[in-house]
């Protein structure tokens, strides 16, 4: 599998992208060194130079520092909105498949409902309910992605409860929960992981959105959003303040999007020639 | 005889509400199972063999189904069980082999694991034990190197390979009455024979009850002592296999002998070329008035039109649901 990921090229770039980003945000304060939120006035909105090599912000704060401090930020909050998408997502798929009938179809039925607000609108309402914040972000986020999971997972658990091995294990007395753990869940486990990976680049997008908008993630902290957000007013005169998140944002949700276009053609037979 | 019988089905009715209707699968079959034998039953397709043997495991979704009726077990109504009574009786005292080996292994799990689920389920066992037995299983179904192919997953066995896998799986547990449906018919025809031979061997070593379901006459013939000959989910017909053979009584196997190609058998009506039963089985929705298979009989009568033919009993625990014999 991992010779045929390299050999995808696309791939392998949103692999290598996704490993930059990885490090970038773990080993954080070996490469930048000093606070990515102390103000210093007199430097602000600086051009890039040696010294910042992005240049600096309205506070004088390095530009650089706050991409690669928002990485940390950024990435947590994509682990976090798939995580609670998966949590929450797998098993109501998973039940709503594997029983139907009224199960399914009160299950279906919230999904629709909330499948009919635009996913970012979604968000966007449960912020103003639930707060601004990092972890409300995270909630409000996963809960706008959670139908996508529920949706695929029921429709993969429909065409393999189906499968004479589901029958066979029912044959041979297991109990439900075992079917559905042993039996189904890895055979749907591959379009999980697929939708995980664009889930992740999706969630990144809405949280800088989120964000942009002074809702998402609250400063000091960076988030690649907000500091869009910030710059926005400076474009005219310091472009490089809003320019430089906005490619961080760029390159980290192509490196999701590719790796996972690319986890699709290696993992899913359908495709395969 | 009567108080020997292991598996006792009465008035078994199955019927699925689709949207077009009510489809009964099963129309109040009776038939009965004894101890050590094997029954075979046969039919064309859609004619309720495969519901049968689901009903009797209760392994049909419900609703749509509806299961009727009384099916003892050892004395007990499998019917008036709880769910998990029914989850301890199934791959325990009652398992089943299901007729595509290709796709009723689970692909992700290895051959081991899966045969030592029943094990594990039944019997409490630990896991290491369970595989154990796994193993022991593969060998007496003579997988070679079974300890090998324990650990692999089941897209690396061949078809006959994977039967023979699921035998082991479904007599891993002793199971007093095995539900065969349709065991070889994906199988080439020598690997064909040798799951038979396989099937017999192990009946008699764990004095299991077979319930053989196959449209194959041939397996009938060389497998099962008793055969029960149904048609559009009733039972028309039920011999030993000898009488049956020798003189079929209902039009509907006389038609289905008559199918068969023999090598230097007398046509019966002279003709050198293979009969065939002509029609088709009718749409369980419009089931035709009186005798089911009035419109395919050749000996056709006028009451066959108007009435439900009777259940003919005769010596030699012989039954035949027709009105030439009534």
């Amino acid at each position: 599998m991992w010779r045929k990921f390299k050999r995808n090229r696309a791939a392998l770039f949103g692999g290598i992208l996704i490993l930059i980003y990885l490090v970038t945000a773990l080993l954080a304060p070996i490469i930048f060194p000093g606070s990515p939120s102390a103000p210093n006035l007199i430097r602000s909105l600086e051009r890039p130079s040696i010294e910042h090599p992005l240049g600096t912000d309205e506070l004088g704060r390095s530009i650089l520092g706050r991409i690669i401090y928002g990485s940390r930020v950024s990435l947590l909050i994509a682990i976090g909105v798939v995580f609670v998408g998966l949590l929450v997502g797998v098993p109501l798929g998973l039940i709503s498949g594997y029983y139907g009938g009224k199960v399914d179809f009160g299950i279906q039925r919230v999904t629709d409902t909330l499948l009919a607000f635009p996913g970012f609108l979604l968000a966007l309402a449960l912020v103003a309910v639930l707060g601004v914040g990092l972890k409300n972000t995270i909630i409000s986020v996963g809960i706008s992605m959670m139908p996508i999971y529920i949706r695929l997972v029921r429709g993969c658990t429909l065409s393999v409860r189906e499968q004479t091995y589901v029958e066979a294990a029912r044959a041979v007395g297991s109990r439900d929960v075992t079917i559905l753990l042993r039996h189904i869940l890895p055979n749907v486990m591959i379009p999980i992981i697929i939708q995980t990976s664009l889930g992740m680049g999706t969630a990144i997008l809405f949280a800088a959105g989120l964000g942009f908008l002074g809702i998402g993630v609250q400063p000091p902290m960076p988030e690649w959003g907000a500091m869009l957000g910030s710059g926005r007013v400076y474009l005219f005169h310091a472009p490089h303040v809003a320019t430089f998140p906005g490619i961080a944002i760029f390159l980290a949700v192509l490196g999701f999007n590719l790796s996972g276009d690319g986890l699709r053609d290696i993992l899913d037979p359908r495709f395969k020639l | 005889m009567k108080q020997d019988a292991l598996l006792s089905i009465n008035n078994l009715r199955t019927r699925f509400h689709t949207y077009e209707g009510v489809v009964t699968a099963v129309d109040g079959i009776g038939l009965e199972v004894y101890r050590g034998e094997t029954l075979g039953v046969v039919g064309e397709s859609g004619c309720g063999k495969s519901v049968t043997a689901l009903s009797i495991l209760r392994l049909l979704a419900s609703p749509p189904a509806e299961i009727q009726g009384t099916i003892l077990f050892e004395g007990v109504n499998l019917l008036d069980l709880s769910q998990d009574h029914i989850r301890e009786i199934r791959g325990n005292a009652i398992s089943m082999i299901f007729q595509e080996p290709m796709t009723s292994l689970n692909p992700v799990l290895t051959i081991g694991e899966q045969i030592s689920e029943a094990i594990k389920l039944h019997q409490g066992v630990t896991r290491q034990e369970a595989l154990r037995k796994a193993v022991e299983m593969l060998k007496l179904v003579q997988i070679p190197s079974p300890d090998i192919r324990a650990q692999e997953y089941p897209h690396k066995l061949s078809g006959g390979m994977r039967q023979r896998a699921m035998i082991a799986m479904a007599l891993s547990c002793h199971p007093r009455l095995l539900l065969a449906d349709e065991p070889t018919t994906a199988l080439d025809v020598t690997i064909q024979a040798q799951i038979v031979d396989l099937m017999l061997r192990l009946k008699e070593e764990f004095d299991t009850s077979i319930v053989l379901i196959t449209h194959n006459l041939g397996l009938i013939a060389g497998m099962a002592k008793r055969v029960v000959v149904m048609y559009t989910g009733k039972v028309v017909e039920e011999a030993p296999v000898e009488d049956l053979f020798r003189e079929p009584l209902h039009p509907y196997t006389q038609g289905l002998l008559e199918s068969i190609p023999w090598i230097g058998r007398k046509l019966r009506t002279g003709r050198r070329q293979l009969q065939e039963i002509p029609g088709i089985v009718p749409n369980p929705l419009e089931m035709p008035e009186g005798c089911r298979f009035h419109p395919r009989c050749p000996r056709v009568m006028d009451i066959c039109h108007k009435e439900e033919p009777p259940l003919v009993q005769s010596e030699g625990g012989r039954r035949v649901l027709c009105w030439l014999w009534a």
